[in-house]
């Protein structure tokens, strides 16, 4: 076109980025890779091409790595590990700092390799991507320098292995690998197969930034490089972002093996519009949630709700909009919308809005669309109802649903109508709606009026099936540091047999189950002595069984109001659950010593009345905290509860091994089903009578009795369960870890390793961080 | 309410066929609805503004051709208090030869000229004997400029005043004080008497933005106008302590679309002073072209109020033809 008739149309052409030192940087490497393992690269093994998702063109050839690759990276990692966490954090935090600056020295090349192989727009990897990957380790070589003097009771997991997906490639890296590093674990990461190159060329940054050898290990390849990851008995901890399918799969293979583990899955999280928002800023927001990197985004704002009195004209707004986006080569510096990642993304995509198009009505950009390519036009699917596929399944492409609501009640309904609760969007004037509906809304990050806003500083992270732990910020470092102890072996106590010659009481008691505020009989009508070690019957206890189970968490399940309560009125119940107890205190040391046999009863008790003390003082001082984010606004961090939690109580300390589980959990607003010690279970028992005298309502503690082993399947699959702990004497974490996978509850159990109930690691904040999940709450602000 | 807007529209669908010049904003009653319900989220306004130039980038012949299309949109502006006929004369032979006759010939383009030029009534004559012959209209700043104190009937009669003396554009400013205090209808009054005194002359409405405090005001003193029938909204005097801005552009483009999609009436916008860079200027050009589409592209719908954006252009267009960088003394002074 001559520039007058360019002057006439005023068309954008092209502006596109040069690939070309990208293309110099893969054809030094001789366009094939190894493997970067214990500082050094391998010679290249088996190969498989990384194409260009823009034009189906080959860029390298990646080394799929074997199991013996995987063997030599997990001994180079471990081998550094020592050396490496116990260098000073000031020490570490220079070499956070050096890399740091190497991203960006390299930022550009970075960004065009990134486009590259992924098919994101330069200008999200640009300007989104690379930068935050900058931050990140600017963030977390902070955290190496502060360590010493603020995690002073922490330390490194050891060896981290690490898979992360194709949607973020660098980023994620930079997520896993530099809060892993800044604490003093090494790492064994593996980028997805789809999008290694940026992780390669990270790899030759570390040799520049004299981090040590085998403090990052980079192995390349397919599922089953992640699979002998996760299976290797040298990794101590497995950080995982990915689908949900998968990361259930890694929940199931590491059950039981005392290997950490976190996870970030998917999502559907709900952009909700009410009718006072901007709705052009609104509509513009949806561009930044679900067309942003094709909308192959976790966290992606996929499932719109709008205010039904301003339903019709935001669509109309969004429409129009929808068709200004340009869609095509990620490398033009004024494209919105690049390639899906490969052709097999592609097909899903397809297929999935194939399949569910007839539940709604499709409106599809009419965009001008590249002739080849892996493109997928942005698509609006309006009229969707929640019980259509589409609003309940990860699509993980540029396709927005859409339904309506009409009081704010039912927006929070709907959103969280949803297996999963990674992220949500709303948009309000109101800061009182604004305010109030954010914390109901189940995900671990909220937006007000914006979306997709991330840093360093903020946890980022799912509840429900799309995952657990957080990464960013201090939170974040609880994945990968775990408190220093010295770990006891756990022995189960049996069950004092009955004896030769048994007398039977004339009166015959039996312990009732304790059921939302009520005792109860056991569904099974079972039940069984408890004897003393002296032969004495001290009564009878109920054995629960699965249905008892099932009663129990309905009942949590119903008392959900607790998580409203405030901290001081919670405090104010565990002082008086103290003080009751305080009034008891004679029989309850008797009760103790009869079932254990020894004299500590009388401690046991003043340590449970002390512990109940301090949890209700931690009850109102917990405190979130307002991250220092580059925002002109506020990103809070709020503790809330994690739901209804599963308990097993230790089995030395009939009382105390309960209040120190249940005590900091409904302190923090959680429910919970808790299961008394199995050998003495009857001081549980009596403690019920101690909670229903002291105003707790009904449904916020219940109390089980019976076998562990029998009750730890009902209650670690129970899909209405949001974590699971156990303390028990019993061998039952691996069940718990595996069973948990169902809905990928939190779990924390023990691994049979004992703990001193008595002493200071019996209670604190490794508790309430264990009785809550860190919501993030942005809120850009300004007038 | 509803009935006349749908009506209005109803009319406009046969102006919108092409090569048909868009009807003039008629404006509408006041509607305080509307007016109310506007709502502004200034982080989010801030966000898309501060990404749109990253995000759309033109270059080589397109940057070319859109610096070209920018300096088709400039009113050459002169507003000083040591303004002299001569000095004027001057400018208006810049806003007929804009560009170096060697670059418009290397560019293939010819007819070249700025959208207007901008002066103080008491320029009007000279500029319009200096135009003469031309296309390019004269623009007076009017209405007590640029602070809209001096007595109501003085600035409506300053306006009949322009108009004899030949200016075809109106360049009002809009009470500060009414949209401060919300008296709304207060400035829908003023702004249809202005209107009314400007006859066949279109008007623009300054809303002097920087001292408007929120963009909130902002939104809805532009809807508030529109609907007392101004041709066109514009950000600022240049005089303001800030004056055009992206985030201010952007909202008051929203509310022009707004007024479109409800009246089917195009009005135009004006951001004035500040705008000194060609670059600067592609990003207006792309954020006018995604918020309001390719039909406000052209100088009846828009219009930038600068003095020393030409010079630049210039610049990078003579760079665009011969790969060097330029030097401002290459270029004619306005």
């Amino acid at each position: 076109m001559t520039i007058k008739e360019i002057f006439d149309s005023m068309d954008y052409g092209t502006a596109p980025e040069s690939a070309s030192e990208a293309m110099a940087w893969i054809h030094d490497h001789g366009a094939t890779f190894g493997l970067f393992i214990d500082g050094a690269w391998t010679k290249p093994g088996d190969t498989f091409e990384t194409k260009n998702p823009a034009t189906g063109e080959v860029l390298a050839k990646i080394t799929q790595a074997g199991a013996d690759d995987v063997d030599a990276a997990v001994r180079a990692a471990r081998k550094a590990q020592p050396g490496w966490a116990k260098l000073s954090g000031h020490q570490r935090a220079r070499k956070l700092y050096a890399l740091a600056r190497l991203v960006q020295k390299h930022a550009r090349l970075f960004a065009v390799l990134e486009t590259l192989d992924n098919g994101k727009p330069i200008r999200e990897s640009r300007d989104i991507d690379i930068p935050l990957v900058a931050r990140h380790f600017y963030y977390h070589a902070g955290m190496a320098q502060l360590q010493d003097a603020e995690l002073p009771d922490r330390e490194a997991l050891g060896v981290a292995g690490q898979i992360i997906p194709w949607n973020f490639p660098l980023l994620m890296l930079a997520w896993k690998i530099a809060p892993a590093i800044a604490m003093g674990n090494t790492v064994v990461l593996k980028p997805a197969e789809y999008t290694s190159l940026t992780a390669l060329f990270f790899a030759q940054i570390c040799d520049e930034a004299g981090l040590p050898k085998g403090v990052v290990n980079i192995v390349t390849g397919d599922g089953a490089v992640g699979e002998a990851i996760t299976a290797h008995e040298g990794i101590d901890k497995i950080a995982f972002t990915g689908s949900t399918d998968v990361g259930r799969i890694i929940r199931k293979a590491t059950a039981g093996t005392g290997k950490s583990l976190t996870l970030e899955l998917g999502g559907k999280s709900p952009y909700i519009v009410f009718d006072d928002a901007d709705l052009d800023s609104a509509v513009e927001g949806l561009v930044d949630a679900i067309w942003f990197n094709q909308g192959q985004v976790c966290c992606a704002g996929s499932r719109l709700l709008v205010h039904e009195p301003v339903a019709e004209r935001f669509y109309t707004k969004l429409k129009a909009r929808m068709a200004k986006l340009r869609v095509g080569d990620p490398l033009d510096k004024s494209i919105d919308v690049g390639a899906l990642v490969d052709p097999v993304q592609h097909d899903r995509v397809s297929k999935l809005v194939e399949a569910g198009a007839a539940e709604g009505d499709v409106f599809q950009a009419p965009a001008e669309m590249p002739a080849t390519g892996c493109y997928y036009p942005p698509t609006l699917i309006t009229g969707m109802s929640p019980a259509a596929s589409l609003m309940q399944e990860e699509i993980f492409g540029p396709v927005l649903v859409a339904t309506t609501f009409r009081i704010p009640e039912e927006a929070v309904a709907i959103a969280n109508n949803t297996r999963y609760g990674l992220a949500a969007t709303l948009w309000s004037e109101n800061v009182n709606l604004a305010l109030d509906i954010a914390p109901k809304l189940a995900a671990g990050v909220v937006w007000v009026n914006g979306t997709n806003m991330f840093d360093a500083a903020a946890g980022f992270g799912g509840v429900r099936e799309s995952g657990f732990g957080r990464e960013g910020g201090w939170e974040g470092l609880l994945a990968y540091t775990k408190p220093k102890r010295k770990p006891a072996t756990l022995k189960p106590i049996p069950a004092v047999a009955a004896p030769k010659g048994a007398k039977v009481d004339e009166l015959d008691r039996t312990a009732k189950l304790y059921i939302g505020g009520k005792q109860a009989r056991p569904d099974g009508g079972y039940s069984k002595p408890v004897w003393s070690k002296s032969g004495a019957l001290l009564g009878h206890v109920s054995l629960a069984n699965r249905k008892d189970v099932r009663n129990a968490v309905e009942a949590a399940t119903g008392a959900a109001g607790w998580a409203r309560t405030t901290g001081h009125a919670r405090a104010q119940i565990l002082y008086y659950i103290g003080e009751n107890l305080s009034a008891r205190a004679d029989e309850f040391a008797s009760r103790i010593n009869a079932l254990t046999g020894g004299r500590s009863g009388r401690a046991e008790v003043e340590r449970s009345i002390d512990r109940l003390f301090t949890y209700a003082a931690w009850a109102d001082k917990y405190d979130g905290a307002a991250k220092p984010v580059p925002l002109r606004g506020v990103a809070l961090a709020m503790n809330e509860p994690v739901g209804v939690i599963g308990q097993f109580c230790p089995d030395d300390h009939p009382l105390l091994g309960l209040v120190s589980l249940i005590a900091p959990a409904i302190a923090m607003g959680n429910r919970v089903v808790a299961v008394a010690s199995e050998p003495f279970p009857l001081a549980a028992a009596d403690f019920y009578q101690v909670l229903e005298t002291s105003d707790l309502p009904g449904g916020v503690v219940n109390i089980l009795t019976g076998s562990h082993a029998e009750l730890a399947k009902p209650l670690a699959g129970h899909l209405g369960v949001d974590a699971v702990w156990s303390a028990s004497g019993a061998d039952m974490s691996s069940l718990i870890e595996y069973e948990s996978a169902g809905n990928l509850k939190r779990t924390w159990v023990n691994h049979a390793i004992d703990r001193d109930w008595m002493g200071a690691e019996g209670e604190g904040r490794e508790f309430l961080a264990q009785a809550t999940e860190v919501k993030t709450v942005w809120v850009p602000y300004g007038e | 309410m509803q009935t006349e807007t749908h009506t209005a529209k109803a009319q406009l669908g046969a102006a919108q066929l092409p090569d048909v010049v868009d009807q003039r904003n008629p404006g509408l009653p006041l509607d305080m609805d509307w007016v109310r319900a506007v709502q502004v989220n200034t982080s989010a306004v801030e966000r898309r503004a501060g990404t749109i130039g990253a995000r759309r980038s033109v270059k080589k012949d397109y940057q070319a051709a859109w610096l070209l299309k920018a300096i088709t949109l400039i009113d050459l502006t002169t507003l000083a208090g040591d303004d002299t006929e001569n000095r004027v004369r001057r400018l208006c032979a810049k806003a007929r030869q804009p560009v170096r006759q060697d670059l418009l010939d290397a560019l293939g383009v010819d007819g070249l000229t700025t959208g207007a030029v901008c002066v103080y009534h008491d320029m009007i004559e000279a500029a319009v004997d200096a135009l003469h012959g031309t296309n390019i209209p004269v623009a007076a700043v009017s209405t007590g400029f640029p602070a809209g104190l001096s007595p109501f009937h003085l600035r409506v009669a300053e306006i009949g005043e322009s108009v004899k003396a030949g200016a075809q554009e109106i360049d009002i400013v809009i009470s500060r004080r009414k949209v401060l205090t919300g008296d709304w209808q207060g400035l829908y009054d003023e702004m249809r008497t202005f209107r009314e005194a400007c006859g066949d002359a279109h008007v623009k409405a300054i809303l002097a933005t920087g001292e408007l405090g929120t963009l909130r005001n902002v939104a809805r003193a532009s809807l508030v106008c529109m609907m007392a029938g101004a041709d066109f909204i514009k950000s600022s005097t240049g005089k303001e302590g800030v004056n055009a801005t992206l985030p201010v552009s952007l909202v008051m483009m929203r509310a022009i679309r707004d007024y479109y999609d409800r009246t089917g009436i195009k009005v135009g916008y004006k951001p004035a002073g500040g705008i000194s860079k060609a670059k600067d200027s592609l990003t207006y050009l792309a954020l006018v072209k995604e918020e309001l589409g390719d039909d406000w592209l052209d100088p009846h719908l828009f219009r930038f109020g600068a003095s020393s954006l030409l010079g630049d252009i210039e610049r990078q267009l003579e760079h665009h033809v011969t790969g060097h960088y330029s030097a401002g003394y290459r270029h004619a002074m306005g």
